[in-house]
């Protein structure tokens, strides 16, 4: 029976996509709770305005992260939602499950929580909804104790990496992102509790240019996976292409159609950088001209394939709007190989040098990225030791107010306007 | 043995970090890590990749709906229990990957998830719209200029069909933040839908002294609007702060910093469309989001506004656009000005950027084209 009215939200129980108020309607019959939950949100309709207030601080004991408070601000009348902390929980590479773990963690969440879940949030994390403040510890304590899980990060700490699917299901990934996903947040587990930062910084891992985790969009640390070799091509595929017995672009865009497949046009002709034709029957490359944009594999994934020598472009400074607008991550590595077999050697060190000094200089709430705007990229790769190189420049800069240091210009910037005065009269 | 509040380190332990991947592998996958070759989109939902080994996976993708319950999620244990050995995993993009290792398992598990209603819709492959990713919005977030889950909602129902079919010129990602902090990353999305407040932040006087840093709040301020002041409260005079309305481009960040300064309002709140981003490298660079429309009032429960407008974007791109060209692509090469027109939507002033940097996207050519836009 229902504890309060929802006739705005009810309109959103028809159509055709999944309803979220069917579903916490269908919950609320065991966890009367989600009542409250209903009530608020259904007042925010009315109201047009969120009901919850500012923040709160709360955790368990050791951590800075991975709990976020939240209080609703009408206590008596939605009691159910009096404190509705969010609990941020690890999520496993991938996010594959048994699922004997998700009904471990349900049941945990049904005995602790609301009964409402996010599968997943924005970062990647589990979140779990609501709960109260004295729940904390006991939750914490089952969860690491019996579920052998562990909370994800909130602050200004190592936030949960996230990776794409990588190698356990997709051809294309050029290092194996779940590993090394994994291998670093282990590593980081006290920078992901315990915020020692200027402000959140984020690791994202994809495994090719086309990047499902959404990495150079999203994280101060960017590694994408790409090879230096060449397109492995299957020319018997490519035959089969063109005659229109493989559906291109994986079938993608079966549901319309696109006339017959057009190896000119679709893909030479789409290539940016101009490097494939046609010769003798064969599908040619030019590999040295090849930017590794993933058009022509995405295309043609029975014909082509990635290189096998392969290893990941590192790019730093991605984030959202907020403050001083978004911003892409920056090209500072072309190339690095990846790999467990030296412990992710050549990442660690990198990831370490950034930290080391943006620690340093970053101020209060400055994503790594606007670090690196604030004291320029020249700047940025002389800290990381790295030459520069024209790969990390779009175009060269069109003014030319060049910051030359004292000692790159002959005697230096120390001169006696005595001795010139003898030369140059006044 | 539970928690122990009387001792509450004791027993303690912590930094275990996620459980290890592997374990959550289906035999399939975890027999053929590293070994696929190709994959084809067999119908639109279905996807098959072929291993070198000769082995096959079948993933059946269903719109997840993001914000669950402990029931609904349960139901999908049901289902992977069922038909795949124990064993699912959530996409990126909120979707729930049902898979398989072999093709006649494959119906059994459609036919299943049809028989729940409307909970498990098949889709979200290849040149279509698949899920929407989005923020919290009222349901639990204190910041939020418009709901979450209700919006998205409301646009899926209208999009559904794009969601089941691959009829697009290419894929099309739809992504929701309920304000500017983006926690959402809408910034890199073919559409972006996006909370956005219009009222500078009120100051609460009498509070403000207790809950804010006056400096740090100051200091929040991306363009200096905010200065310190003083006031007169009860005959007292207190420090506090000033906003110069003027300056305010709404941000929220002062809110952020300090609970003191809401700006949250029913009239002043609604939603922003950005179109044209991107993520992929795929032929052209990653794309920011561009703005479009302004605003659009938070219109409950359904924003009929926001989703006629989304609607409206995505059949003129479908009709418009070249295969494989992404939103973003489709509308550099026929030029924004014959964008807005295709999209019929009003171009004002709004769309022009006047904050830092702006004059990068000022046009200094004399190439345009001749719309309805020259009077």
């Amino acid at each position: 029976m229902a504890k309060h009215e929802t006739p705005l939200l009810d309109q959103l129980e028809s159509g055709p996509w999944p309803s979220f108020v069917t579903d916490m309607k269908h919950q609320a019959e065991t966890k009367p709770e989600v009542w409250d939950i209903l009530g608020q949100l259904e007042l925010s309709y009315t109201d047009k305005i969120t009901h919850w207030k500012h923040g709160g601080i709360v955790g368990v004991f050791g951590y800075g992260g991975g709990i976020v408070g939240r209080y609703s601000d009408l206590p008596k009348r939605f009691p159910g939602v009096e404190h509705f902390h969010t609990v941020r929980v690890a999520q496993p590479s991938s996010k594959y499950y048994s699922t004997k773990h998700l009904r471990d963690i349900m049941n945990l969440w049904e005995k602790y929580g609301s009964g409402m879940t996010n599968f997943h949030g924005s970062t990647g994390d589990i979140i779990l909804l609501g709960t109260r403040t004295e729940n904390l510890e006991p939750l914490f304590w089952d969860l690491t104790h019996d579920l052998g899980q562990d909370l994800g990060g909130s602050g200004s700490n190592l936030r949960t990496p996230a990776n794409c699917i990588g190698q356990s299901r997709c051809e294309w990934s050029c290092y194996d992102t779940e590993e090394c996903c994994y291998f670093l947040t282990q590593k980081y587990q006290d920078e992901i509790h315990r915020p020692a930062f200027p402000y959140k910084f984020k690791f994202k891992f994809s495994g090719c240019a086309n990047d499902c985790v959404a990495a150079i969009a999203r994280s101060d640390i960017a590694v994408i996976g790409t090879w230096r070799d060449n397109i492995r091509i299957d020319q018997a595929a490519v035959k089969e292409y063109v005659a229109g017995n493989y559906p291109a672009n994986g079938g993608a865009h079966s549901g319309r159609d696109w006339g017959k497949f057009d190896l000119q046009k679709e893909v030479i002709g789409l290539c940016p950088t101009g490097c494939m034709w046609m010769e003798g029957g064969q599908l040619k490359i030019d590999d040295k001209e090849c930017t590794r944009c993933m058009h022509c594999i995405n295309v043609m994934p029975r014909a082509l394939r990635p290189g096998v020598d392969t290893g990941a472009t590192i790019c730093v400074g991605a984030k959202a709007p907020i403050l001083d607008g978004a911003q892409f991550a920056t090209l500072i590595v072309p190339f690095m190989k990846v790999s467990k077999d030296n412990e992710f050697e050549e990442l660690v060190n990198f990831i370490e040098t950034v930290w080391d000094w943006w620690m340093e200089v970053g101020k209060n709430r400055e994503r790594v990225g606007e670090t690196m705007q604030r004291v320029g990229l020249p700047t940025f790769i002389k800290v990381m030791g790295i030459e520069p190189i024209p790969q990390h420049v779009k175009e060269p800069r069109s003014n030319p107010y060049v910051f030359w240091q004292d000692e790159e210009v002959p005697g230096g910037f120390e001169r006696d306007v005595v001795e010139f005065r003898k030369k140059h009269a006044a | 043995m539970g928690y122990n509040p009387d001792k509450p380190m004791e027993g303690r332990i912590s930094d275990l970090g996620p459980l290890y991947y592997e374990q959550f592998f289906p035999a399939v996958i975890k027999e053929n890590k590293g070994k696929w070759l190709w994959h084809e989109i067999i119908q639109p939902g279905v996807l098959m990749h072929k291993s070198e080994s000769g082995a096959e996976v079948y993933t059946i993708r269903a719109g997840g709906v993001r914000l669950m319950s402990v029931e609904f999620v349960r139901e999908i244990c049901d289902i992977a229990d069922k038909h795949c050995d124990g064993f699912l995993r959530f996409t990126t993009r909120n979707n729930i990957e049902f898979m398989v290792d072999s093709k006649a398992k494959v119906q059994p598990l459609l036919d299943d998830l049809k028989s729940r209603g409307n909970k498990f819709p098949v889709g979200g492959t290849g040149a279509g719209v698949t899920n929407i990713v989005h923020t919290q919005g009222w349901v639990h977030c204190h910041t939020p200029a418009t709901d979450a889950s209700g919006v998205v909602k409301a646009v899926m129902d209208e999009l559904f069909d794009y969601f089941t079919s691959m009829t697009l010129p290419a894929q099309c990602r739809i992504a929701l933040a309920c304000c500017l902090n983006m926690c959402g990353a809408v910034h890199a999305s073919d559409i972006a839908i996006l909370g956005v407040h219009r009222k500078p932040p009120m100051i609460d006087h009498s509070r403000i002294s207790g809950v804010c840093e006056l400096p740090l709040a100051i200091a929040s301020c991306p363009l200096g609007a905010v200065k310190p002041a003083k006031v007169e409260i009860d005959g007292k005079e207190i420090k506090t702060v000033k906003v110069n309305n003027e300056r305010c481009m709404f941000c929220g960040n002062c809110y952020t910093m300090c609970p003191a300064m809401p700006l949250a309002d029913p009239d002043g709140d609604g939603i922003a469309i950005l179109v044209g981003g991107k993520v992929s490298n795929r032929i052209s660079a990653p794309k920011f989001s561009k703005l479009v429309i302004p605003f659009l009032p938070n219109t409950t429960p359904r924003w009929p506004e926001t989703v006629e407008a989304i609607k409206k974007i995505l059949v003129a791109y479908a009709a418009d656009a070249k295969k494989y060209e992404r939103v973003g692509e489709w509308a550099e090469r026929i030029g924004w000005e014959k964008f807005f027109e295709k999209c019929d939507i009003p171009f004002t002033e709004k769309s022009i950027d006047d904050y830092r940097l702006a004059y990068d996207t000022w046009r200094t050519t004399t190439q345009f084209k001749y719309t309805s836009h020259i009077k």
